[in-house]
């Protein structure tokens, strides 16, 4: 996704936010740029300040004692007063704007027309399982987990609504459909962060979390773990392959003759 | 020329040399912390390097390095130095006490730190090494010693050593606050208390609560491990094939206990340099404190909001979004009082004609780092914002800065400006300025760019910048010159050492009170009958000075 950088303005051009491809992207890194300009002109303002006070020259005179003007060279009190309303201003406009997008993408669920996909987590893999035809997860059982045998996940074999479940090593979804991800991690927990469609989640065992997100333009974006999980945690990749519907459903079915093949689960 | 000058004995409970261990305690674990952060910054621009005492680095040492490294500077620099270590020196002074009040607790706090340090180093020697699970220790890794290599024996030690340094703290916090609140001299009322004074009341009480917690996390996970409980293991989980999970526990308990440590210990490692800084910015630019009150009160407001925002370090836990929104406005909140005190400062400096001496040139340095990593805090606030920079080098870029650097610099402030008090000298003048230059270009040099990194999306604790998908090799010219800059910045800090040892016996002999300044443990006298007046009456026109110390007498000022 980076290639290698020949110059130094290659190495500029990959250190900030890769191109998100997801509804939600714009608003939040609108949201990140004003935020960073302001913080950057605060931090510039400030240091400027430092550097002003580190060359001015004390004013010749002693003040008299005792008395307020003492501290003629003192700031005057409005001044401090005014700074301190515009700074608080803008950590309450940051704060309002930011919960705003916040309460968007979390506080309501999906959509009922989302497509729902399960992201398991395990050290140091990401599974992903669909549903299949019948839109239902079969029951899992930790003690039925077995990678070698086919069955990374558990599926229970006498669910039969398990038995048109598939599962994939690499998220594919169709572009422009909302998706609603269910995660789990089987072991330790592990941080599900997909930086092209400014999503993280950890996955925690013993809790079902769910996120969504609509994916918009169509490409490879790779999926990382983010939350420190072993020896193996910084190969701990996926990818996500956001294709166009026809092509998902041409994926699908591939899949599901593939699945069919090997007897299901 | 100080008289007496401060003798270092073993097993000593004169305040003044339990202070000075702190302080070569710190010395000793910041040594070999930094050391550790070498290893890392050489391994990740040159993974095939053969690096000391390790070789090539498999990714099971670099998680362990990583691990003691935040380990030993968050517990054994950050929090003893800045509090134990500073307080320890100055504090009964500063207050006209005689002495601790519990000077034996205070002795036995630090031995248990010490015990609790060599603990911890233990854990690189028994078998398969140091924990790898980060210094927050996340269960179930930190529960199941099958979950990695470090995680049987190394993390049985870690949670040793843990334990012992939560008691340590608390029998140390227990004297301090009964010193400040028991053994004030005549006179010494609430608002002549130097600013300091007033941090380490904070850090003393914010010790207390959160160490509890922490202690009673890290027994639970202890029980988890070896006594057949599951507090943090939930049901059917399944550990490099096996199942673990006997009953239904919750890792999200642990990340709220110790988030509830956490980020108070945060506070404690800095609400010390905010007060040291406040009294430095006083004496260097011969200025009163403007709005004493205000500003004594914003460190308590720090210190209590701190207890009520640990959830922002748990937006994408798992943690009801709600919850979520609730902390982000705690955390906007504390930004408040933070640029209170950073205006407060700033306000100080406006007159300009500052003296320049080496101390004030690291209070200065802090303010820097404090902004700097300051402002990054309401990004990282914002839920919507965190979830793309949660774990991220944002974050450590963040915590290096207003944390790490932030402290390191009170830490050499003081260094600087106490020395004379220990050793009769004063450091050397030219040698500490370079060691502020060079350090604060290099600490900006390394800490900087990490944002950068961040943005582009790296986590943190990856041993590796390539993956089989994901590459971050387009970053590797920034994290070149990190690691440039980082061996910079250590390397820096031989002019310290260097200088230190030199001014000891060296250096020029200092007056009784060298830096003219007002507070009490600059004062010729040993007993004094009565504090008449505020910590930072500088600026007038005092008969034939510019300041009047505490110890002066009422007359004076007519």
């Amino acid at each position: 996704m980076m290639p290698a950088p020949v110059t130094l303005i290659d190495t500029a051009r990959v250190a900030y936010m890769p191109p998100d491809g997801v509804l939600h992207g714009p608003a939040i890194d609108a949201l990140m740029r004003w935020n960073l300009i302001a913080l950057l002109v605060c931090f510039a303002a400030a240091h400027l300040w430092l550097i002003a006070a580190v060359l001015r020259r004390r004013k010749a005179a002693i003040p008299t004692p005792q008395s307020e003007s003492q501290d003629a060279d003192r700031l005057p009190k409005i001044f401090r007063w005014v700074l301190l309303g515009a700074l608080c201003a803008m950590y309450v406009l940051m704060a309002i704007t930011a919960q705003r997008l916040w309460a968007a993408n979390r506080f309501e669920g999906p959509s009922l027309e989302a497509m729902q996909v399960e992201v398991v987590g395990q050290q140091f893999q990401w599974y992903f399982r669909y549903p299949g035809r019948d839109a239902v997860f079969g029951a899992t059982q930790a003690e039925f987990a077995n990678a070698a045998a086919g069955n990374p996940l558990g599926i229970d074999a006498r669910d039969a609504q398990g038995a048109d479940d598939m599962v994939s090593s690499v998220l594919v979804l169709p572009a422009g459909r909302e998706v609603d991800l269910r995660l789990r991690s089987l072991d330790v927990i592990h941080g599900f962060f997909i930086p092209g469609m400014r999503l993280k989640q950890n996955a925690v065992p013993g809790l079902l979390l769910h996120v969504h997100f609509t994916p918009e333009v169509p490409g490879t974006y790779p999926i990382l773990c983010s939350q420190v999980c072993g020896l193996g945690h910084a190969r701990m990749e996926a990818q996500l392959r956001v294709v166009s519907p026809p092509e998902y459903e041409a994926w699908m079915v591939a899949h599901e003759r593939a699945h069919v093949n090997r007897g299901g689960q | 020329m100080i008289e007496g000058r401060t003798r270092l004995r073993l097993f000593t409970t004169d305040h003044r040399a339990v202070g000075v261990l702190y302080l070569l305690l710190a010395l000793a674990a910041v040594t070999v912390g930094t050391f550790l952060s070498l290893l890392m910054r050489i391994h990740r621009v040159w993974p095939d390097t053969a690096l000391p005492f390790f070789g090539v680095l498999k990714p099971e040492d670099y998680l362990a390095l990583v691990t003691m490294h935040g380990t030993l500077m968050i517990f054994f620099v950050l929090t003893t130095a800045p509090q134990s270590g500073f307080a320890n020196l100055v504090l009964p002074e500063q207050i006209g006490a005689r002495e601790m009040a519990f000077p034996r607790i205070n002795a036995a706090a630090f031995w248990l730190t010490v015990v609790a340090f060599l603990v911890l180093l233990a854990a690189f020697f028994v078998p398969k090494g140091a924990p790898i699970s980060g210094w927050t220790s996340y269960p179930p890794l930190s529960a199941v010693p099958a979950a990695g290599p470090g995680q049987g024996a190394g993390m049985d030690v870690w949670l040793a050593s843990i334990g012992i340094f939560c008691v340590a703290s608390w029998l140390s916090s227990v004297n301090m606050l009964a010193t400040i609140l028991g053994e004030r001299g005549a006179g010494m009322s609430w608002t002549r208390l130097p600013m300091t004074v007033w941090a380490w009341l904070v850090t003393s009480i914010l010790t207390l609560l959160v160490f509890s917690v922490l202690l009673a996390a890290v027994i639970l996970l202890f029980s988890d491990r070896h006594f057949g409980s599951s507090f943090f293991v939930p049901l059917g989980d399944m550990v490099n094939g096996r199942i673990v999970g006997r009953d239904d526990g919750s890792p999200l308990l642990w990340l709220h206990l110790f988030w509830f440590f956490g980020h108070p210990e945060v506070y404690i490692a800095v609400l010390p340099g905010m007060g040291l800084a406040t009294s430095l910015l006083a004496n260097f630019t011969r200025r009163p404190v403007p709005g004493y009150r205000v500003m004594a009160a914003m460190l308590i407001a720090i210190g209590l909001l701190g207890l009520v925002v640990w959830g922002h370090h748990m937006f994408v836990s798992g943690m009801n979004p709600y919850a979520g929104t609730a902390f982000a406005l705690t955390t906007m909140a504390i930004a408040v009082p933070s640029t209170v005190e950073v205006l407060g400062w700033l306000a100080m400096l406006w007159g300009g004609g500052l003296r320049l001496k080496t101390p004030m040139l690291f209070t200065l340095g802090f303010l820097s780092f404090f902004i700097a990593g300051g402002l990054t805090g309401p990004i990282l606030a914002q839920p919507a914002l965190d979830t793309y920079l949660h774990n991220t080098f944002f974050v450590v870029a963040h915590f290096h800065l207003v944390m790490a650097m932030a402290g390191a610099f009170s830490l050499f402030a003081g260094v600087y400006y106490w020395f004379p008090l220990l050793a009769g000298r004063l450091m050397n003048e030219g040698l500490g300025k370079l060691h502020f230059w060079i350090t604060v270009v290099a600490a900006y040099g390394t800490f900087f760019p990490m944002h950068l990194a961040g943005l582009a999306g790296e986590p943190r604790h990856y041993e590796r910048l390539t993956g089989p998908v994901a590459s971050f090799s387009g970053l590797l010219p920034l994290e070149r010159g990190i690691t440039y800059s980082a061996m910079l910045l250590a390397s820096a800090q031989l002019l310290f050492l260097w200088n230190i040892f030199w001014s000891a016996r060296r250096g020029a002999v200092a007056e009784r009170n060298p830096w003219a300044a007002t507070t009490l443990e600059w004062s010729p006298e040993k007993r004094l009958s009565r504090v008449n007046r505020g910590p930072y009456e500088y600026g007038a026109n005092f008969g034939e000075t510019d300041f009047c110390a505490q110890w002066e007498a009422v007359t004076k000022q007519e």
